[in-house]
């Protein structure tokens, strides 16, 4: 059977040229980056080369960076870090975060953590596009808000965030802003300058690198208290030995990523543009979710009436295409998306949506098999649904 | 065609999808004669596919877990249902079988078809027994459905029964399994033509034994795991603290309330602290303080009362039983003689059964029994053969 998989933002194929420059390292240039010796001074020099790589991608500067085990680490870093090293503003009140409802949990749930130890945490709405608006983070801002947090371009429905202006706003008030910034890296242009974020994380595997492997950017002069202690390794802020496999791994496909990214993005969009008007022509009750403006060019999430997202994911990858029904990290979980709910849909619209997400490799036969085999597979499942029928449908479309 | 194999985790559904993977490697008819007539397993894409029904959302009740959490790891759910251990062992089993495997969230049904009926019936002083409900309302009917939906047309499941199809009269018969101690056929007594029609139970004729034996031949990861508790969403015992726990968190308040303990005599000789914690044939735990033994006879719901008496007063001769579900044609009016269990460790006793209009029959024992129960189910056996069964609804 031939496979398709439609499953980018879960992760990536580690690209082959990313392959190749991380092979030397696991087998002749194996030393610790912290060693004296020659093995050690190879393993320090491909780090610090994969440091450039990662710089020239976001627009930084290498001491601004912090390889991390991936974006996890590197939102929990963040949040965490960041309110934890911030001083009380004299006369205000506790210290206090504003971020979004519709975070990835790496953050979602660093968030939470923060109100367990009685920090505040103001969640701005987004509206049934999925982006905030400028003017409700404004209104959130406190004077004893330390940090802000929106991410960059979501994982489930791909939306961009007006991240420059909310930068501007971090400035006037004087407050750490940090972006996930997981999703967007490689697919759209990313300049640290130009967002004016102070911390941004970002991961290898879902560009093309390697799984277990990021970097967290940090603004010069940024406060930030490090999550574990150890060694002095990454300037004091990340203990730990590197990963330099990993890391290098990173950098190849952070240069890669700004090779490919003038190319990539257009033909992206062109390849889910024709998978999402492909869907509509052929599937009755079929409807995007989230802002198709203000969208990364690569994903695609839907709902499909009279169908649970579920079952469509596992009668999908039956036929051989792969897809999800949100962040990989939920699935097989009842509670419906998040980030669906925050958008404005019922419990039922969530659960009868999936998301398909595109990658460099995917190719037009790749979305003419999932054209071929998605109708059918929602018309069989509509067949055993017994809350579907057709004429709904067109009722409640017209 | 396709099967859909559900896998709990255990050594009987995992060990049921490798006789059914070893049966498709080797184009074999599916299992042994006394299966139903499947033919062969061929020409499809996925001969076999393995789903976890996720049922139960463990987190939930956090007041429980300590009941049941182990205490090196508490809040970690080990021992129950739908724990995340099991789930991890279903899908090690279906990678080591090499088959396509998915978990299907199946937690709301559940909740409002097996855990609500469950509760209202002890509430209502029956002691209900949700294995039943959950085969009849989950395991073949939205189970079914969802492998369906996966182009699955059959199911198989670690059930210890058989089914049979009758060459003559063209319909299916579910039989008692080869081993009568592990037998499950009680708990399948719901099953109609249609959903007798799609199962497949590997094990039906083998015992326990041979299936851990054959678990350990085939090195299957589960092979050593201990066997399940009887009901898998609540901790051994506690089903009462299960019961007031999920009460609680629904935000309501018991329905069951204090009242009299009572002789059968009619003498008052108590206070009861709500029926749902009573069971017929119950000694235990009665806080009566009398020279002679005490058991439960009877919860008298409209009078909320537990009646009690002496063990003779426990056997009784004729119960009426309601939602009978015939699986061998049978019309209100006919008189059957069966073997009926009343229980799941119940030898089936000699009677009559009684078909009556609107699902009801009418069973009488030849000898009297002890502590028929309503909530339980009774279920009809002539031989190995379930004629059918239905829920003990009043004791005559």
């Amino acid at each position: 059977m031939r496979r398709v998989y439609l499953d980018n933002n879960a992760t990536t194929p580690v690209a082959p040229e990313v392959s190749e420059a991380m092979h030397p390292y696991l087998h002749e240039d194996y030393g610790n980056a912290s060693s004296v010796h020659w093995y050690g001074q190879r393993a320090r020099e491909a780090v610090e080369q994969a440091r450039d790589q990662v710089v020239r991608l976001i627009n930084a500067h290498p001491s601004e960076i912090i390889f991390t085990s991936g974006g996890t680490e590197g939102g929990n870093t963040a949040v965490l870090g960041a309110v934890e090293a911030a001083r009380p503003r004299p006369g205000a009140g506790p210290k206090h975060v504003v971020s979004t409802p519709i975070e990835h949990p790496a953050v979602l749930y660093a968030a939470r953590a923060l109100e367990r130890r009685s920090i505040e945490v103001t969640y701005v709405p987004v509206g049934s596009s999925g982006v905030i608006d400028p003017a409700d983070v404004k209104r959130a801002i406190r004077p004893e808000t330390v940090l802000i947090s929106v991410m960059f371009a979501n994982n489930e429905i791909g939306t961009l965030q007006p991240l420059e202006e909310i930068g501007q706003l971090a400035r006037e008030y004087r407050t750490v802003f940090h972006t996930d910034a997981v999703q967007a890296v490689g697919k759209v242009p990313v300049d640290v300058e130009e967002l004016g974020v102070d911390l941004l994380s970002l991961s290898a595997h879902k560009l093309y690198g390697p799984k277990g492997v990021g970097a967290l950017y940090v603004r010069k002069g940024t406060r930030l208290e490090p999550l574990m202690y150890g060694g002095h390794d990454e300037r004091d802020r990340r203990p730990g030995t590197e990963n330099v496999p990993g890391i290098v791994g990173l950098g190849a496909a952070a240069e890669l990523a700004s090779k490919h990214l003038a190319q990539d993005a257009p033909r992206l969009a062109a390849l889910r543009d024709r998978l999402e008007a492909g869907i509509l022509a052929r599937v009755e009750g079929a409807f995007v979710n989230g802002d198709p403006a203000h969208r990364q060019p690569n994903t695609l999430n839907m709902r499909f009436e009279g169908v649970k997202g579920e079952a469509l994911v596992m009668a999908l990858d039956l036929e051989g295409v792969a897809c999800s029904t949100g962040s990989a990290c939920s699935s097989g979980s009842i509670e419906p998306s998040h980030v669906l709910a925050a958008i404005g849909l019922s419990c039922d619209q969530a659960r009868s949506s999936i998301r398909l997400s595109l990658g460099r490799y995917n190719t037009e036969a790749d979305v003419g098999q999932a054209l071929e085999v998605l109708p059918q597979v929602v018309e069989r499942l509509r067949a055993l649904s017994p809350r579907y029928s057709s004429a709904e449908t067109v009722a409640g479309a017209s | 065609m396709t099967i859909a194999v559900a896998m709990s985790g255990g050594v009987d559904s995992s060990m049921a999808a490798a006789l059914l993977s070893d049966a498709v490697s080797r184009r074999d008819p599916v299992l042994n004669s006394t299966a139903n007539s499947v033919g062969t397993v061929a020409g499809s894409r996925e001969p076999l596919l393995g789903l976890t029904m996720q049922l139960w959302n463990q987190r939930r009740l956090p007041g429980l877990q300590g009941l049941a959490g182990s205490s090196a790891n508490p809040g970690h759910a080990s021992g129950r249902c739908c724990s995340l251990d099991d789930v991890y062992d279903a899908r090690r089993v279906a990678s080591f079988l090499g088959i396509p495997y998915y978990v299907v969230n199946l937690e709301d049904r559940f909740e409002a078809d097996v855990v609500h009926p469950f509760i209202e019936g002890y509430l209502a002083g029956e002691t209900p027994i949700p294995c039943s409900l959950c085969n009849t309302a989950i395991k073949f009917e939205e189970f079914i459905h969802t492998a369906e939906g996966l182009g699955a047309e059959r199911i198989a499941t670690g059930h210890y029964a058989r089914v049979r199809r009758d060459p003559e009269t063209g319909r299916y018969q579910l039989l008692a399994a080869a081993d009568r101690a592990r037998d499950q056929s009680y708990f399948l007594f719901g099953l109609t033509q249609a959903q007798l029609a799609r199962a497949i139970f590997p094990l039906g004729g083998l015992t326990k034994d041979e299936v851990r034996e054959l678990a350990r031949a085939r090195r299957l990861p589960v092979a050593e795991k201990p066997d399940s508790q009887e009901i898998c969403f609540v901790s051994s015992g506690s089903y009462r603290d299960f019961i007031e726990a999920y009460l609680g968190e629904q935000g309501k308040e018991s329905t069951s309330q204090p009242g009299q303990v009572v002789s059968v005599e009619g003498e008052t000789l108590g206070e009861h602290q709500g029926l749902h914690n009573y069971t017929v044939g119950q000694r235990k735990g009665l806080g009566l303080a009398r020279g002679e033994p005490l058991y439960v006879i009877e919860l008298d719901r409209d009078r909320n009362r537990v009646v009690v008496g002496r063990n003779e007063h426990l056997f009784r001769q004729r119960c009426l039983v309601r939602e009978v579900n015939w699986i061998r044609p049978v019309s209100a009016g006919e008189c059957v003689p069966a073997a009926v269990r009343i229980r799941n460790k119940h030898v089936p006793a000699p009677a009559r059964v009684e078909a009556r209009p609107d699902g009801e029959a009418l069973v009488e024992f030849v000898e009297p029994q002890r502590a028929i129960t309503p909530g339980q189910a009774a279920v009809f056996y002539d031989g190995d053969e379930v004629v059918g069964g239905g829920w003990i609804n009043r004791v005559l």
